[in-house]
């Protein structure tokens, strides 16, 4: 049965050294995150005016000094807003909080690009001039390498897997036409390498399966990772690991938007059958296309563009939400998607303002006409990657949003108050504002708990297994009442 | 410049009701070339701030160990 979509991303941030070539991602990496967490407790002293406190998950507040080797256990800090940034393999990880709409998560994602943006400011502090870090919000290398911008969503766990992977699959493949952030030239090992001079996708090439656990070679369509940190009896987290990274706030919001619809109608036995013969197949195929206009094969023999599948998918959500769930939001969804399907079908390389892979395309196709070069020219591989930094002084789709070229859908005043403000509406805003209110008593905090010492003889866990539970309306008054850890708990518990 | 010129060009070339089809090309003609001014702004303003030495920096950057 259908149930609220909490949702939430995680995002790889690809690392560079600029200039230097003994460079560290995973302590670079390490660093970033530490000197962003001291930075915060730098803020706390000004306001408490009191001496420096350890900090409870063991490191020292950076001050203008490179951390020692004891700082550097893997990063990994639950901020005030309720995400977790960390080190995953060689790269700064940023997990938004859990958030209940599509349009809360599109400014929660951006305000992660916020502090991985910040980090870089204050590390860049700590380093000499010759030791520049470059981060991007992207998938690839163009070296064969691919990290992963991940999508979780919440589903009723009597929801039978086999279901998700029969109706998902199309979804996920026909959706690359507005999903996709666009990469120039091609990685696969089984084709001749640059045959194909930009495609839709970062990711396409990197995928070989269409259902499995694997999340770093042989990535499938559909992954089984099952942990969802909430009650296992009543939830599945959905991992999806198939997307790009969107810089695009409206790709992003559809990206999220129009899955989370998709996955009511499949909890609800209501979505198309519109299975393939060939997914992995067909996944490449139209992220290949530009034109948006090739065709792949169904089971049942029809021959239908990613245009048209999702025609089939809109169609259906149309009915669905207007009998079960009829919301404003969702009606927001519907009609963004179904004007990017029609200008996907009548002229795509007009959706510059709203779709990443149209809006680099267009600067890559300005260049080349410009300057006259070549599809394998090295300054267009700069763009394909500089369109992802996370500056945004030099970020080329920050340039574009700061000079008018892109459609926003928020507003910096709502992304820097995501930057330390949790979400209200899900248990988020009790994780963020613990962290906040105690952040020496907290001696542990994860997705779905959080222990605190209050000083006692033993620890207190508090569990957090309902993801819609903890929320402002929940839990305000209580926090307001409970000067110390050990009010809360004892709050909590009666 | 070459907006005026085309200009010109038509305004000779109109005359009865011919006129109208004209000012559809001038339509056509000023919609391409604002296109073109607007792409040629965006590239200026891309070009101050893209990283130089292209190749160097596109051939450094290797991401290994992601998901």
């Amino acid at each position: 049965m259908a149930i609220p979509k909490v949702i939430g991303t995680e995002t790889e941030y690809g690392i560079a050294a600029v200039g230097h070539s003994d460079f560290n991602p995973v302590l670079s990496s390490s660093m970033l995150i530490s000197t962003y967490a001291g930075s915060l407790r730098r803020i706390r002293w000004d306001y408490e005016q009191e001496s420096p406190l350890r900090d409870a998950r063991g490191f020292e507040p950076v001050q203008m000094r490179e951390p020692s080797e004891e700082d550097l256990g893997l990063a990994n800090v639950i901020l005030p807003n309720g995400a977790r940034y960390y080190v995953d393999h060689a790269h700064p990880e940023y997990s938004t909080p859990e958030c209940a709409s599509p349009r809360e998560l599109v400014i929660h994602d951006k305000a992660g690009e916020r502090i991985l943006e910040r980090s870089l400011q204050e590390l860049h502090q700590v380093l000499s001039p010759g030791q520049r870090i470059a981060i991007y919000k992207n998938n690839s290398d163009g070296k064969g390498n691919s990290y992963g911008t991940h999508e979780n969503y919440l589903v009723d766990r009597a929801t039978p897997f086999t279901n998700i992977v029969r109706d998902l699959t199309p979804f996920f493949v026909s959706r690359q036409v507005f999903t996709g952030a666009g990469k120039l030239g091609a990685e696969a090992q089984w084709e001749e390498r640059g045959r194909h001079r930009y495609q839709l996708t970062q990711r396409a090439d990197f995928f070989e399966a269409e259902v499995g656990l694997e999340t770093t070679l042989k990535r499938p369509i559909i992954n089984t990772r099952d942990e969802p940190h909430a009650d296992p009896d009543k939830y599945r987290r959905l991992h999806v690991i198939v997307g790009d990274a969107n810089m695009c706030e409206v790709a992003t919001f559809l990206k999220l938007g129009t899955t989370a619809i998709v996955l009511k109608m499949i909890e609800d036995e209501y979505a198309p059958d519109l299975s393939l013969a060939n997914a992995v197949a067909s996944l490449h195929e139209i992220s290949r296309d530009i034109t948006c206009t090739a065709q792949v094969r169904l089971s049942d023999g029809r021959r239908l563009t990613a245009v048209q599948l999702q025609w089939e998918y809109l169609e259906r959500a149309h009915k669905y939400v207007e009998q079960e769930d009829d919301t404003p939001d969702n009606r927001e969804v519907l009609s963004r998607w179904e004007a990017v399907l029609s200008t996907l079908e009548s002229e795509p390389l007009s959706l510059a303002r709203q779709l990443d892979w149209v809006a680099k395309y267009r600067l890559l196709e300005g260049y080349r006409e410009r300057d006259g070069l070549a599809w394998s020219d090295h300054k267009l591989r700069l763009v394909d990657l500089q369109y992802h930094d996370v500056r945004r002084d030099k970020g080329l789709y920050h340039r574009l949003a700061a000079t008018g070229k892109v459609e926003r859908l928020t507003t910096d005043d709502e992304i820097e108050r995501a930057v330390m403000e949790p979400p209200e509406d899900t248990r988020a805003y009790f994780r963020g504002h613990c962290i906040s209110k105690y952040p020496d008593a907290i001696a542990a905090a994860s997705w779905d708990s959080i222990i605190f010492d209050t000083g006692s003889d033993t620890l207190q866990r508090v569990p957090m297994r309902e993801p819609l539970r903890g929320t402002r309306a929940h839990v305000e008054d209580l926090l307001a009442r409970s000067p110390a850890p050990a009010d809360l708990v004892e709050l909590l518990q009666s | 410049m070459p907006q005026e010129q085309e200009q010109k060009k038509i305004q000779k070339k109109s005359g009865g009701g011919a006129e109208e089809q004209d000012a559809g090309q001038v339509k056509a003609t000023a919609k391409g070339e604002k296109l073109k001014e607007e792409m040629d702004e965006i590239l200026d303003e891309i070009d101050s701030v893209l990283e130089e030495n292209a190749e160097e920096f596109v051939k450094s950057y290797v991401q290994k160990g992601g998901q």
